[in-house]
């Protein structure tokens, strides 16, 4: 037995509400799912409506959660779509259980995660990403007193620095790999979102204790069982810094995996959209980090489009194209400061692990010419992340392409694979 | 800590908060999460359920990834 929406929503970040809630208004019946336990995505994990009013974001998501709730939209947590077994359903799992979901229309807004680069010790424990160890410390982890190190690249490492700070953490160094040269062009061109700038400006007072060096990446981390140290340079010197958790992260990517399942176009590493956010899949739009890195703003914009356009109000949703092609132009400029420098090709070396699930090393994939011969040869991107974190990596290393998604897009439960398109069973929600 | 809840991460008794998730309990316990395939001990990483290096059995059942996965009063967490 299945469920059948107008509209089903895959993601609960900025985008995906605004699309939820602007269908739903419409009149629309809605459902919005996730696999995570609470809305917000990762942008607002860990915002609770009593206390987001001190966070950077927080009234804007009071007001887009009571907004949402106003609406008949059903909201599905902790739900993950693992495939389409047929034309209009997806197949949903929640702890062993599943259950197929029906749609008019689908609005995908499945956000993104960091791209991870190896370099030697990038494996060892208390090595994570710069927005995993913040989503760590969300979840409850205590960072008091830590000594943490963070590296790598993009907006988002000097907010994990400025929220591991009010934490009570002690950040001893943030590494940006980008040149200072192109943060300060970056920095003008942000004059006409003031908002955006005043953000940034937030984060480095919080965190201004802080050395945020530009032009200066990570080279190993080293320790005995966990991470204890890590080498960072500036190209000309290295120098090693102590610590107890490093958090390195290199720019976002977009969750592909259920866009690709579902035959939508992508070009230059994003879904291809019109004016109105439909794929090239007919009925299937893409919002938010899927079209290009450009966080909340563009996110909410699309996310109103698309659910505009699936409620078949295609002028209003039309009417905030400006809007938004501002902030694709803003993804745009956001790519181009911190885009990667080339010596980060060279950290791995040989002997360091490139695909974690099946620790494949990097000299056994320097003799394969593309991401399908390194799976066939050496079970590169084969393992219970399926790619997703090498993927990326080798992407960048390589200039490989990766493509493609097979069912199930997440490790699944045997009978939820097996279940007949009708005969999977409803379960309490 | 008014609201605190006990767990056991490898026989080893962890206090946390309400809502904190198992990954932060593992890795207060200062436990590895599993053993990757050449015997890396590997711990949480992307901490959104997108890398699998945090997955551990939980209350008997293999394979949670315990990021996405919230403590509850007297949870068995064996790792490895």
């Amino acid at each position: 037995m299945s469920t059948r929406f107008d509209v089903v929503v895959v993601g609960a970040g900025p985008g995906g509400m605004a699309a939820a809630t602007v269908a739903a208004e419409a009149g629309c019946r809605v459902c919005l799912l996730d696999d995570n336990p609470a809305l917000g995505g990762q942008i607002w994990r860990g915002f609770r409506p009593e206390m987001a009013r001190k966070y950077t974001h927080g009234n804007l998501f009071i007001d887009c959660v009571a907004r949402l709730q106003r609406t008949g939209c059903e909201v599905w947590q902790g739900w993950q779509a693992i495939d389409q077994p047929g034309a209009g359903f997806l197949r949903l799992e929640r702890d062993g259980a599943s259950l197929d979901v029906g749609f008019g229309k689908l609005i995908l807004a499945t956000g993104a995660r960091e791209r991870f680069l190896p370099f030697p010790g990038w494996t060892l424990p208390g090595v994570m990403g710069a927005g995993g160890l913040q989503a760590l410390v969300k979840g409850g982890l205590d960072s008091t007193g830590k000594r943490v190190v963070l590296a790598g690249s993009g907006p988002l490492l000097l907010a994990v620095g400025a929220g591991l700070v009010v934490a009570g953490a002690r950040v001893l160094g943030i590494y940006e790999q980008a040149p200072l040269d192109r943060l300060v062009s970056f920095g003008f061109s942000l004059i006409g979102q003031p908002g955006k700038a005043m953000e940034g400006v937030r984060y480095r007072l919080k965190t201004i204790r802080t050395s945020y060096r530009c032009g200066s990446w990570v080279v190993r981390a080293e320790g005995r069982g966990r991470v204890e140290r890590v080498t960072v340079t500036d190209g000309r010197k290295e120098w090693s810094v102590d610590c107890d958790w490093l958090g390195c992260g290199f720019n976002l990517v977009p969750n592909l995996e259920l866009p690709r399942l579902l035959g939508c176009r992508i070009c230059e590493g994003f879904v291809e959209v019109d004016r109105l956010q439909e794929s090239s899949v007919a009925g299937v739009a893409c919002v938010g980090e899927l079209t290009g890195i450009g966080g909340v703003e563009k996110a909410l914009a699309e996310g109103q489009i698309a659910g505009l356009a699936a409620a078949g109000r295609e002028a209003e949703a039309l009417a905030l194209g400006p809007q938004q092609m501002r902030l694709q132009q803003f993804a745009q400029r956001l790519e181009r400061a911190f885009a990667l420098r080339p010596e980060l090709r060279t950290l791995a070396t040989g002997e360091t692990v490139v695909c974690r699930c099946e620790d494949v090393v990097r000299s056994a994939l320097e003799g394969c010419g593309s991401w399908r011969e390194a799976k066939l040869h050496t079970r590169c991107g084969m393992g219970a992340c399926q790619g997703r974190v090498c993927g990326a990596a080798t992407e960048f290393l390589f200039g490989w392409q990766t493509w493609g998604a097979r069912p199930p897009i997440f490790p699944a439960a045997v009978s939820t694979l097996a279940a007949g398109a009708e005969d999977s069973e409803v379960v309490a929600r | 800590m008014s609201e605190g809840l006990w767990v056991t991460v490898n026989g080893i008794k962890v206090r946390v908060n309400v809502g904190t998730s198992v990954a932060a309990a593992v890795m207060m316990a200062g436990e590895p999460c599993r053993f990757s395939v050449n015997g890396e001990a590997r711990a949480p990483l992307c901490g959104m359920g997108i890398c699998m290096e945090c997955r551990a059995m939980v209350n008997g059942v293999a394979h949670r990834r315990t990021c996405m996965l919230a403590c509850a009063a007297g949870m068995e967490v064996v790792t490895g």
